[in-house]
């Protein structure tokens, strides 16, 4: 008896414990299930599906290991007992097929929405895209706007609502450009362009950070991303216009290695700018 | 080969582990093809493979390495039937035409890197420097591995260990042989085009 | 001429902050005890005759455990530290720079995965394989000797980089351009190089001895579909370090050329590709996972069927399982990187075939459960650790699947929901399956049993402090914490969670505390506790059938097995008289230990660029080799008569 009472408790705590996290998971403060961009919802909408689906087989899981474990203990006299008892092609049949059934449908959904959430696809809008270019130095983040001609560090703005295509790049080791509660994230690496397009409904200050290690000031690497109004996305940008000018040369001092958090905005004349940061891999000399 | 080899569990379980040794030797060079495959057009500037390659001396190299081939089958051949002079004289001759294998090889990466196009250069050289470099390096072993057999042939006579020591060296020779003829293929012949 | 000799070693190579000292001066402390203990019980002709001359399967086993159990609380000591910086550094710096937490972080994944976990691998397969199929040792007992050195001297520099020089600071696979020569000028990324690449090739060698040992080597009437499925398992493993393997040592190689010899294979100029480093390295690094794993697996298709006193259920669908398992985990490593910017048909065929994974090995779980359906369980410790690996395991399954999924993964790659997954699968499924394992295993390779008491101790508060350890990661994941932070701001509000993941950390410090009392008490305890029958489990394979611990013969007679559970067959029959035959055994040599030092100065040389060393040490190793292969006296013969004195001295019932 005390045998069951004990699987009894270990069961309520258990189930206890789960409800709690899930109870947790629906509170806002855990951002990807919470998002404020249009791409992160679709991703959060997907880990939902997929977690629900498994259920099927993960359900049966733990119930039958509660059940076994109650029902055919040694002390429980009464249980059947079939020492050679081996095989079933029934059951076999059931627990091969049902996880491919599973398997298959979301490999199907998968496909699906790969191809739907590809980084590199534009996102269907009536308004013109935004495109900002994107360098990770060695340990923050340099945004480039080659249609506006500003450039900014460590903070950047940009309009609700407007699709915008990041183009990245790095200067740097490998890094990771990823804003959680906008959604996607890519690689950023020297000498290659990745894309990433993104969209947001609401205004607000978004964290983004680096997720791939990248040296000593790695977990500096993080950056604001504020989605503004579109009028005071323009104001930003008039701001960004009368400062200091960025130059290739200018470019070279705020690649050193440092630990700077200092947000800053400067005007870009060279809208080649980013080409050039990519060039300095392809050429020999290029570094120097 | 049954009157040389009394203890037929060690000699088959050598060899079969051999084998299995000499696949895990395969993935290394697979994976420096997959290397060359995809590094040989990065060439920074520097020369391109139609440039660098001399199909006269790849030829010569070949031909060494094959032939050396044939002469180690011919000594296990006389191995099979306890005639260790012939034996030795087979090996000495594999030996001297795996050396000019070798030096071949050594003058031909000498040359490159005197001209300037070492494997700092590139990663195209990078690529052709290690992924040729290692199969020079499994031939400078196999290399020791026939002056050791051929001691302990020469002291000991064909017992059944130096005739399974023999067909594991075969067994290798012939691998090193079959890797040359891929690199033969896929770097130099479509290389040089 | 002092770099000549010196190379890049310096007296700065020995200046460290105080953490680092004081580790050293416990290593230090730690070594200088054992060396007088042995000096004073006068044990150094033990040590030497016993153990470090041995090419028995049994006893390399207990040294691969004996090196894992180091590693295993030096690596909780790095997690330890982790977890304290990481509840501090709301908003602060924390009490470790930044480069110091990279280097535990990368040093506590390597010791991890390569010690602990590949050790807990080889020590399974040397400890119970050759019983298991009826054998007296290994295809080649040399080549297992020398696998277990260049492990050794693996976890040796590991342990080497805290006092001389500095550990790799770019994780546990060392990514370039970072751990090039350009971002990671120091020693640190050799130490991890060579630290890996000897180990790696000592595991090569393993995996090529098993292979062969389990496809030659059984008794006669154990065809391959009456092993026991652990030995499957085994196989499986086997095949995958033979395949996968060669590609670690082609990658760690060529990482190499371009640190030293400045080659371009991964650098981001002259036309180099990180990117091709990152897919080897993967290419290597699933298969690497699935060595951990199935072993373990295996190990609970014994544990269960002895502790349900029943038949496994469903043995062709386990052995089609492990093929399955073994087969697609060669075509998945793409999933490591759906972020780095392949197309969306290159990232769902990776994606779907990760997801078909989970279906052979859903299949094993249901397979587990329905053996001990309509059988009579009891849950000694061994089982206690299958229950606790059935909840986590699948939970770091699940998660799994939520990670193959390339949009899902766009928001959790890198996360600490990455490393919660992980954890799940790698401590719920490898360390609890090891524990599980040794608590099945010690008596019969020590002849007497484990105290139960802590053992089920021991097993709570893993489980209480895993728990607590890692579900907050979870959340932390999905609130978008990236892995690796040695700080992050006070306004993400982590901080609690963080907390309770370093309270976790505590609680499995006290659970290895208990495990470690459990085996000093069984030690103190071991004259009543002794296991007399060989059987204490009332088992159903082989190894069960000789006496605890076992003769270093093994079998007196090799035996001939019928079915499968040959034991369980065997010992409802009667008995037949044994007839004994001369056997021959392999002789003790130290020739594996020193190929194993020289090899240690091969990587010394690399690392401190002591290139009078370098040739030294390759001359060493191929004269060893060469003295070695050219020696034909390395077996001995024991007489039937001396076989029956020794099996009447242990009264077994063989």
């Amino acid at each position: 008896m005390q045998r069951k009472i004990q699987i009894i408790y270990v069961a309520l705590i258990s189930m206890g414990l789960l409800l709690a996290t899930v109870a947790f998971f629906w509170s806002t403060r855990v951002q990807i299930i919470h998002p404020s961009g249009m791409i992160a919802e679709k991703e959060r909408d997907l880990l939902v599906f997929a977690t629900l689906l498994m259920m099927v087989v993960v359900i049966p899981v733990f119930v039958l290991t509660f059940v076994f474990t109650w029902k055919y203990h040694v002390q429980n006299k009464n249980s059947k007992y079939l020492p050679n008892w081996d095989h079933s092609v029934s059951l076999e049949a059931l627990w091969w097929g049902i996880p491919l059934i599973i398997v298959a449908v979301l490999s199907v959904v998968t496909w699906d929405q790969t191809h739907k959430l590809d980084p590199y696809k534009p996102i269907a809008s009536n308004k013109e895209p935004l495109t900002i270019q994107v360098v990770a130095l060695q340990w923050r983040w340099l945004f480039l706007y080659p249609q506006q001609g500003v450039a900014s560090i460590n903070l950047f703005q940009f309009p609700k609502d407007r699709p915008v295509k990041f183009e990245i790049t790095a200067d740097s080791p490998m890094n990771s450009f990823w804003i959680p509660e906008l959604g996607g994230q890519i690689y950023a690496m020297p000498k290659m362009q990745t894309e990433l397009h993104t969209i947001s409904d609401r205004v607000g200050k978004y964290r983004g950070s680096s997720a791939n290690i990248s040296g000593k000031g790695f977990a500096d690497m993080v950056f604001v991303a504020e989605v503004v109004e579109e009028e005071d996305f323009d104001r930003w940008i008039q701001s960004a216009k009368q400062a200091e000018v960025l130059d290739f040369a200018g470019y070279r001092a705020l690649a050193r290695p440092t630990e700077d958090r200092e947000e800053k905005l400067f005007r870009l004349d060279d809208l080649k700018l980013f080409d050039q940061v990519i060039n300095q891999y392809l050429v020999p000399g290029g570094r120097l | 080969m049954e009157h040389i080899v009394k203890d037929h569990e060690l000699y088959r379980k050598t060899v079969f582990g051999f084998w299995v040794y000499l696949m895990t030797d395969s993935i290394l060079f697979s994976v420096l093809f997959v290397c060359y495959i995809l590094l040989h057009t990065s060439n920074f500037g520097g020369p391109t493979t139609h440039e660098l390659y001399s199909l006269r001396l790849v030829f010569a190299e070949t031909m060494v390495l094959l032939t050396s081939s044939f002469t180690i089958g011919i000594a296990r051949l006389y191995a099979s039937r306890q005639l260790v002079r012939q034996t030795l004289i087979w090996l000495g001759i594999t030996f001297l035409l795996g050396l000019s294998f070798v030096v071949m090889e050594g003058t031909e990466f000498t040359q490159l890197v005197l001209e300037g196009n070492s494997w700092k250069r590139s990663a195209f050289l990078s690529s052709y420097f290690t992924l040729v470099g290692t199969h020079g390096i499994h031939v400078s072993f196999g290399l020791i591995w026939i002056i050791f057999t051929f001691v302990l042939l020469a002291k000991r006579g064909m017992n059944e260990h130096n005739f399974r020591r023999l067909t594991t060296l075969g067994i290798f020779w012939h691998f090193l042989d079959l890797v040359w003829i891929f690199l033969f293929s896929i770097v130099y012949l479509m290389g040089a085009k | 001429m002092k770099e000549f000799i010196f190379g890049r070693l310096t007296l700065d190579a020995f200046k460290h902050d105080m953490i680092e000292y004081g580790a050293g001066v416990s290593m230090g402390l730690v070594a200088i005890l054992v060396i007088y203990l042995l000096t004073v019980k006068k044990k150094w002709g033990w040590l030497w005759h016993e153990w470090i001359t041995t090419v028995d399967a049994k006893k390399i086993g207990v040294m691969y455990i004996v090196v894992l159990l180091i590693m295993l609380i030096k690596g909780l000591i790095d997690a330890l530290m982790m977890r304290a910086q990481q509840a501090i550094a709301s908003g602060n710096q924390g009490y470790l720079g930044s480069e110091h937490f990279q280097q535990i972080f990368s040093a506590h994944g390597t010791t991890m995965i390569f010690f602990v976990g590949m050790g807990a691998v080889f020590a399974l397969f040397n400890l119970v394989v050759p019983l298991q199929i009826g054998a007296r040792d290994v295809a080649f007992p040399f080549l297992n000797a020398v696998s277990f050195w260049l492990f050794a001297m693996g976890a040796l520099f590991l342990n080497l980089s805290l006092v001389m020089g500095n550990f790799g600071g770019a994780g546990w696979l060392s990514y370039p351009p970072l751990s090039g020569i350009e971002y990671s000028p120091g020693v640190g990324i050799d130490y991890w190089n060579w630290t890996v690449q000897i180990a790696g090739v000592g595991s090569l060698f393993s995996g090529i001895n098993f292979f062969v040992t389990i496809l030659r080597m059984r008794c006669p009437g154990m065809t391959l579909m009456r092993m026991p499925v652990f030995v499957w398992a085994c196989l499986g493993t086997a095949v995958l370090i033979i395949f996968a393997f060669p590609i670690l040592t082609m990658s760690l190689a060529l990482l190499t050329l371009d640190r030293i010899m400045g080659m371009h294979f991964f650098t981001s100029d002259f036309g180099g590709n990180p990117m091709l480093y990152v897919n080897l390295i993967w290419a290597w690094g699933h298969p690497e996972v699935y060595i951990l794993v199935l072993p373990v697996f295996g190990v609970y298709s014994e544990i269960i069927p002895t502790f349900s006193k029943k038949r496994l259920f469903g043995y062709h669908s386990m052995v089609w399982a492990i093929i399955a398992i073994a087969f697609l985990s060669f075509i998945v490593w793409l999933h490591h990187f759906f972020t780095m910017g392949a197309s969306p048909g290159i990232n769902s065929f990776f994606s779907i075939m990760t997801m078909a994974i989970a279906i052979p090995t859903g299949v094993k779980i249901f397979n587990w459960l329905f053996t001990q359906c309509r059988g009579r369980l009891t849950f000694a410790t061994p089982m206690l650790w299958f229950l606790a690996f059935i909840l986590i395991f699948t939970i770091g399954g699940l998660t799994g699947v939520l990670l193959s999924i390339p949009p899902v993964d766009f928001q959790v790659h890198n996360s600490l929901f990455l490393i919660a997954h992980f954890h799940s699968v790698i401590i719920g499924g490898v360390l609890f399956g090891f524990f599980s394992a040794f608590a099945y295993w010690f008596p019969k390779v020590t002849g007497f049993m484990l105290n139960e008491k802590l053992g089920k101790w021991a097993f709570w508060l893993w489980f209480v402090g895993f728990m607590l350890a890692f579900m907050p990661l979870y959340a932390l994941g999905l609130m978008g914490a990236t892995r690796r932070l040695d700080h992050y701001a006070a306004d993400t509000g982590w901080q609690p969670f963080f907390i309770i993941a370093a309270i976790g950390g505590l609680v499995i410090a006290a659970a290895i505390g208990c495990q470690v009392l459990q085996f000093i008490v069984s030690i103190k305890q071991r004259k009543s506790n002794r296991d007399l029958t060989g059987d204490p489990w009332d088992g159903r394979t082989l190894e069960w059938s000789i006496s605890s611990p076992p003769p270093f013969y093994n079998f007196a007679v090799t035996p001939t097995v019928e079915e499968r559970d040959a034991w369980w067959e065997m010992k409802h029959k009667p008995k037949e008289k044994p007839v004994y035959k001369d056997i021959h055994l392999p002789k003790n040599t130290s020739m594996g230990f020193w190929i194993g030092v020289a090899g240690f100065f091969f990587a010394f040389s690399l690392i401190w660029s002591l290139y009078w060393l370098l040739p030294l040490s390759i001359i060493a190793i191929v004269t060893l080799a060469i003295i070695r292969l050219s020696d034909e006296e390395v077996e001995y013969t024991l007489k039937a008569e001396e076989i029956e004195k020794l099996e009447a001295q242990h009264g077994t019932h063989s």
